[in-house]
């Protein structure tokens, strides 16, 4: 019984709420490069633990409030790149989506440096990330804290892409 | 524990539920026209019903003292026909009891009738004023409107009402459900998103009343509340005159600092300020924010000390509240209190 308990403590990670985050003593990065391709083979890359739940909740938040669905759209892309495949012009890990949060990039992705928190940037990075499924599915909240009209992405089926055959071919 | 201890706890106990009754937040203050039907219904209720039980108490104690004093009254006499006098007795206090409920109900029922209509009839009055509430995880959005789209304006976590005037109000949600509830003045209805509600107020009492978020809606429900303020037609006049009024330029140098601070970081990204270049529309406008009687809707009084303890650390003053913490240093935090202190 007390195992069973205890097991039960494993659970209480996933919503646990940083509200004041971590503001002050981590900095923006400065000089992340954008590819994976580390010269003399780079350091392993660590799942950043600042991606919890509640950090996703609040990104989704942030991410609509203030209007990267405009030219992201809900991660499909128009005015600027799709975020929910797989291809990252500036790098997909966190440090690096926020590093793009902040810098900007040419061709209209706006700095968002001291308009933005540092903390409100790793957040929106990490739904980002969450958008093409980069984050631990217990991680990912199969519903955004507001409501919305679309169907969640996480209970979209991953479907095998097969030709359709017509109804008159039998 | 003795009698007198017991006693001392009870005395407590009630006194502790009195503390509740200082009014600003109170049902049975009847400060509104809706309030004030239902609160003399609910008094006529009240003594209708409570002269029953006394009438059911006299006949339990008139009967039960006539069984002691002649029992032999219970029997029938049997050399007369008809009923006995103690059957005689039952009848006449049956029939008592029927005209009793008769009048009674008929009493209850045009009670009632008179404070429906009443009601209905204030109800079905034009507005003469349109309010909009919008309702956010954790604050109130307060639109006043207008035929003329240049008078509308908006403020937030205070709500001013002219007294004897009908308002209608119309209730939405930006986030989640939330509840409209101002004790003083009228009913409770919820603020539902995608949805708008109306309620109709009427206040009839000038005053300071609270009213709050009577629906659970995330961590901070319970630091969701709205000042009410009801006052003369006159007042509330003047009032929405100095509130359509875009904020005063800064004089001093300390708070033209803030404003640039405030107009070039991240403060202007959420808030705004009609008359200046922050627009943001996330979080509460700020233009006569030092006018008010609160910070962080009803969360803490409107003084100096407050103010630097929320700009400087909101998350520790209401947890998870949306308004980020910022790495303001002394200078930035001074100069961004002296200026929103300017936003009168």
């Amino acid at each position: 019984m007390v195992i069973l308990l205890l097991t039960g403590l494993g659970a209480c990670d996933r919503e646990r709420r940083e509200f004041r985050g971590r503001p002050l003593a981590e900095t923006a990065p400065a000089s992340i490069p954008t590819t994976d391709f580390a010269a003399a083979g780079g350091a392993v890359f660590q799942p950043d633990p600042r991606a919890g739940q509640y950090h996703i909740s609040q990104g989704q938040r942030l991410y609509s409030n203030f209007n990267c669905v405009g030219c992201h759209a809900y991660g499909g892309g128009n005015i600027g790149p799709a975020l929910m495949d797989e291809n990252w012009i500036y790098g997909g890990r966190i440090e690096q989506i926020v590093a793009t949060l902040a810098q900007g990039r040419p061709n209209g992705m706006p700095s968002w440096q001291g308009v933005l928190t540092e903390q409100q940037m790793w957040q929106i990075a990490a739904y980002v990330r969450s958008l093409s499924g980069n984050v631990p599915k217990d991680a990912r909240s199969s519903r955004g804290d507001t409501i919305s009209n679309i169907e969640p992405p996480t209970l979209k089926d991953k479907q095998p892409v097969r030709p359709v055959r017509a109804e008159t071919d039998r | 524990m003795n009698g007198a201890g017991r006693q001392a706890l009870c005395a407590l106990a009630v006194a502790a539920t009195l503390t509740s009754c200082d009014g600003i937040q109170s049902m049975t203050g009847g400060d509104g026209f809706h309030g004030q039907q239902f609160i003399g219904l609910f008094a006529l209720f009240m003594g209708v019903t409570g002269l029953f039980y006394v009438a059911v108490a006299l006949f339990l104690a008139v009967s039960l003292l006539r069984v002691y004093r002649a029992p032999q009254d219970r029997r029938t006499d049997p050399g007369r026909p008809g009923p006995g006098r103690a059957e005689r007795g039952l009848m006449r206090a049956l029939l008592g009891w029927t005209g009793l409920i008769l009048v009674g109900l008929s009493v209850l029922t045009i009670g009632s009738y008179l404070a429906d209509r009443n009601s209905a009839r204030a109800a079905a009055a034009p507005a003469k004023l349109k309010i909009t509430i919008t309702a956010h995880q954790w604050w109130w959005e307060v639109e006043y409107q207008d035929p003329s789209p240049f008078n509308i304006f908006r403020t937030a976590n205070e709500l001013h009402l002219p007294r004897g005037i009908p308002v209608d109000i119309t209730l939405r949600s930006d986030d989640v459900i939330h509840s409209f509830w101002a004790p003083n003045l009228a009913g409770k209805q919820d603020l539902i998103p995608g949805r708008s509600g109306e309620i109709r107020s009427i206040a009839s009492h000038d005053g300071l009343y609270r009213a709050e978020c009577a629906e659970f809606c995330g961590v901070q429900h319970a630091h969701m509340a709205l000042d009410v303020t009801v006052q003369s037609p006159v007042e509330f006049t003047a009032w929405t005159d100095s509130r359509r009024a875009p904020a005063a330029a800064p004089e001093s140098s300390l708070a033209a600092a803030g404003q640039d601070y405030f107009m070039k970081r991240e403060c202007a990204a959420c808030h705004s300020i009609s008359g200046t270049s922050a627009r943001g529309s996330i979080g509460p406008d700020l233009t006569h924010f030092a006018g008010r009687r609160s910070i962080a809707a009803g969360t803490y009084p409107m003084t100096r000390g407050h103010l630097y303890g929320w700009v400087a650390d909101p998350q520790s003053a209401k947890p998870g509240n949306r308004m980020p913490v910022l790495a303001l240093n002394a200078a930035e935090l001074h100069a961004l209190v002296a200026y929103l202190e300017t936003l009168r």
